[in-house]
């Protein structure tokens, strides 16, 4: 069978994005990473959150697998008892954002300007310090690749993306 | 009612049915042991904590219930590990209980602490670390609910020091959705979409072949097996999992496939046009090469875990669910499309009208099939050498041992030469008579695996079937029997080796044998046997082994230890060597000469 496939911020069609519902309960996380990392399969990023009903949590993951034994994975996650459910995400199916914060070397000249291409991007700037910026994106993922590009004019000192979370889109099923 | 965690825990087990445990105290268990004194639950004391978790293991693989293990933290956990993964590759249902350190000491390296929900995430079904005596009844019930159904395996149960010691209020789970299970939902039932195109392939078959595994007795399939069988007249392999599962006396049994099977069991398979795959897991000793493996088969596969269906051959049709339901459902649906049969049990194919009746009706005979598979069975029975008058043939043992045995005897083995050669020349006639360990290939398996059959049938005879190198593993578990008056067998092929690796050197390795010599007198058997109070027999030729036997059942009031001097030279055949295709199986030299001469 054929799997949605997600675009990567490099356009991979190798990334799956998978949205697992879980137990929240010590150790569940181990679990389903443990999984992964047993079948030698690479998480690309992923985002973990107790959802609305605080029994649950929702993993978000995107792997970096081929589809096959993709297929193999989620039937062996589906086997962990503290798994509720697993569903496949297409990006055409799926809403997804994912949060970028950066801390960029800007000096005063150039402060402004860089200010506003933040801003044109939906982003914010959280904190000015000395001949520095921390700014803040949450996007798309693909607008978020977008922006960290931008971003690479600049020097960065320090910058950290959250991993995308999703939910399917109204009106569609989410695969699985 | 206010009960201690260490009391709810016993009182949780009594009222889950358990009759029997197989353990060890030590430290951080030792609250738990102490309302062992008051209970009903019969607890046997081992050894090593190895020999409880394969005790529990022979238990439930001869009861079908869960076997429980009981032991302490760190060193204590830690050697079950081997018994949990090789349960967990068996899918035998086991409930394992550690000790743990206090719940204030863990994470700092306390005396006997070990991640032991850790170490076994990958080898239990699930395990659970328990951080409030309120939880224990719930643990306990939702343990054996996981171990026991869907896919059985094992589980494990961690209890830190101060739980077993703290104040609950007693309760028990009054039904399952008490058991706070919310991912867990085994499917049972075939989807009947798959179901009707399944039968549909099988009566359009013609060179099918029942491919039978170990999910048909964990389903108590055997019956309906028979039936399936009986009804479509498809020849049936049993893996090393399901020995037992179709009586090997029965006509339209072919044997053991794979690696060491027979050769009309592994070529039927190569040559089939149906597989009809029923709790077996195309495993890599079955299948050899995979690429290479029937090549022209289609392949209907039901089992109960939906992981299974598609891990390593895409079937045609893909049925998720338990063996003995999906089997009936198939009966049900045969009969629908005109394959009944009538009151003596003989098939028939009558009694349908349009569509349905032309499937049963056009149905393909399946003469020709059998006609080959029967020349098969003549060129290429099991064979070995009986030229050497002097030497104990291994294989003759194991053919004295069935013969002079009961017919119902529990055969138990270890893991090596010996085991296939049990396996391939005991007639398996009665489900849960075969206890073995098949995916890990656990060697010392045979000894306590045995003491704990002997326990859950202590009305059947047990015949442990060893090596060597197996009995050295594990023998300790003799104190164990002869302590708690547990009278098994135990015949070693002492042939004084490694014998499979010496195998393996010999064909694969230019005869260059590393580190496989044993010695088959260091350590001396008989005397070895006798200070862990067993009888000791020696048989050192052909004529005294039948004596020695006949001894050996004679006795019924301690374990008995055969010690067969068996000719060290002699490998098992067939043989497919590793990573080969099953059509370059390797028969006897003297079957493979006797084919170039004709």
């Amino acid at each position: 069978m054929t799997l949605p496939a997600s675009l990567s911020r490099d356009g991979d069609v190798r990334h799956h994005l998978l949205s697992v519902l879980v137990e929240n309960k010590a150790g569940v996380l181990a679990r389903v990473a443990g999984l992964f990392s047993r079948r030698g399969f690479n998480i690309f990023s992923l985002a973990v959150a107790p959802t609305d009903d605080d029994r649950f949590s929702r993993i978000t993951v995107v792997v970096d697998v081929e589809s096959a034994p993709l297929e193999q994975v989620i039937q062996q996650l589906d086997k962990l008892i503290n798994v509720v459910s697993i569903s496949q995400l297409a990006p055409d199916e799926a809403v997804e954002r994912e949060l970028l914060l950066a801390t960029v070397a800007v000096d005063a000249a150039r402060r402004e300007e860089v200010g506003a291409q933040v801003e044109a991007f939906g982003g914010e700037v959280l904190d000015v310090g000395d001949g520095e910026l921390t700014v803040m994106l949450a996007e798309r993922p693909e607008t978020v690749d977008e922006f960290e590009r931008l971003l690479a004019d600049c020097r960065i000192v320090e910058l950290q993306r959250t991993g995308r979370v999703a939910l399917p889109k109204l009106g569609h099923s989410g695969g699985a | 009612m206010k009960l201690t965690g260490a009391q709810a825990l016993i009182k949780s087990l009594e009222t889950q049915g358990v009759e029997v445990m197989f353990g060890l105290p030590g430290g951080a268990i030792l609250p738990v042991y102490d309302p062992i004194l008051d209970s009903s639950i019969r607890h046997v004391l081992v050894r090593h904590e190895q020999g409880a978790g394969h005790m529990a293991e022979g238990y439930a693989m001869v009861t079908g219930r869960a076997g429980v293990a009981i032991v302490t933290s760190g060193p204590g956990a830690t050697n079950v590990v081997t018994p949990l993964s090789n349960a967990y590759m068996d899918s035998t249902p086991l409930v394992v209980i550690s000790g743990q350190v206090a719940t204030s000491s863990i994470g700092t390296d306390a005396f006997q602490e070990c991640d032991i929900t850790g170490v076994t995430m990958g080898i239990t079904k699930h395990n659970w670390l328990i951080k409030r005596a309120e939880d224990i009844p719930r643990t306990v019930a939702a343990a054996f609910h996981v171990a026991t159904t869907g896919r059985p395996g094992p589980v494990l149960i961690d209890i830190p020091k101060d739980i077993a010691n703290s104040q609950m209020e007693w309760y028990w789970p009054e039904s399952e959705a008490d058991l706070d299970l919310p991912g867990y939902h085994p499917r049972t039932t075939g989807d009947p979409a798959a179901i009707a195109a399944a039968a549909e392939l099988m009566l359009a078959a013609e060179r099918p072949v029942l491919y039978v595994g170990g999910g048909v007795l964990k389903s108590r399939g055997s019956a309906a097996l028979l039936e399936l069988a009986e009804r479509t007249g498809f020849p049936v392999v049993t893996t090393l999992m399901a020995r037992g599962a179709f009586p090997d006396s029965h006509p339209l049994c072919l044997g053991m496939p794979g690696m060491h099977g027979n050769y009309t069991a592994v070529t039927s398979m190569q040559r089939a046009d149906l597989l009809v795959a029923l709790g077996s897991r195309f495993d890599d000793r079955v299948t050899g090469k995979i690429d290479a493996f029937a090549p022209g088969a289609k392949v209907i596969h039901a089992d109960i875990d939906p992981a299974e269906i598609g891990k390593v051959r895409v079937p045609e049709v893909g049925i998720v669910g338990d063996c003995r339901l999906v089997i009936e459902e198939l009966l049900t649906a045969l009969e629908a499309l005109g394959l009944g049969h009538d009151r003596r049990g003989a098939a028939v194919e009558a009694g349908s009208t349009g569509r349905a009746a032309t499937l049963a009706a056009g149905r393909p005979s399946l003469e020709g099939w059998w006609a080959q598979v029967g020349d098969w069975q003549r060129e290429f029975p099991l064979y070995y050498d009986t030229d050497d008058e002097a030497a104990v043939k291994p294989q003759m043992v194991v053919e004295s041992l069935r013969d002079l045995s009961p017919a119902d005897t529990i055969v138990v083995s270890g893991v090596g030469q010996h085991q296939m050669w049990a396996s391939q020349y005991w007639r398996f006639d009665y489900p849960y008579t075969w206890v073995n360990s098949g995916g890990a290939g656990t060697m010392g398996f045979a000894v306590p695996a045995a003491v704990g059959a002997k326990v859950g049938r202590p009305d059947k005879t047990v015949w442990a079937i060893d090596g060597d190198g197996c009995f050295q593993m594990t023998a300790q578990e003799l104190v164990t029997a002869s302590a708690e008056k547990i009278p098994i067998k135990i015949a070693i092929l002492n042939n004084a080796y490694l014998g499979m690796v010496r195998q393996w050197q010999e064909m694969f390795y230019a005869e260059r044998y590393s580190e496989v010599y044993l010695s088959p007198d260091l350590p001396d058997y008989v005397k070895w046997a006798e200070a862990m109070g067993c009888v000791g027999i020696r048989a050192e030729t052909p004529e005294e082994v039948a004596p020695a036997i006949e001894k050996a059942n004679s006795i019924d009031d301690r374990p008995v230890v055969v010690d067969f001097r068996t000719d060290a030279f002699e490998k098992v055949f067939p043989m497919v060597p590793a990573g080969g295709s099953n059509d370059a199986i390797v028969v006897h030299p003297d079957q493979a000469g006797a084919r170039v001469a004709r």
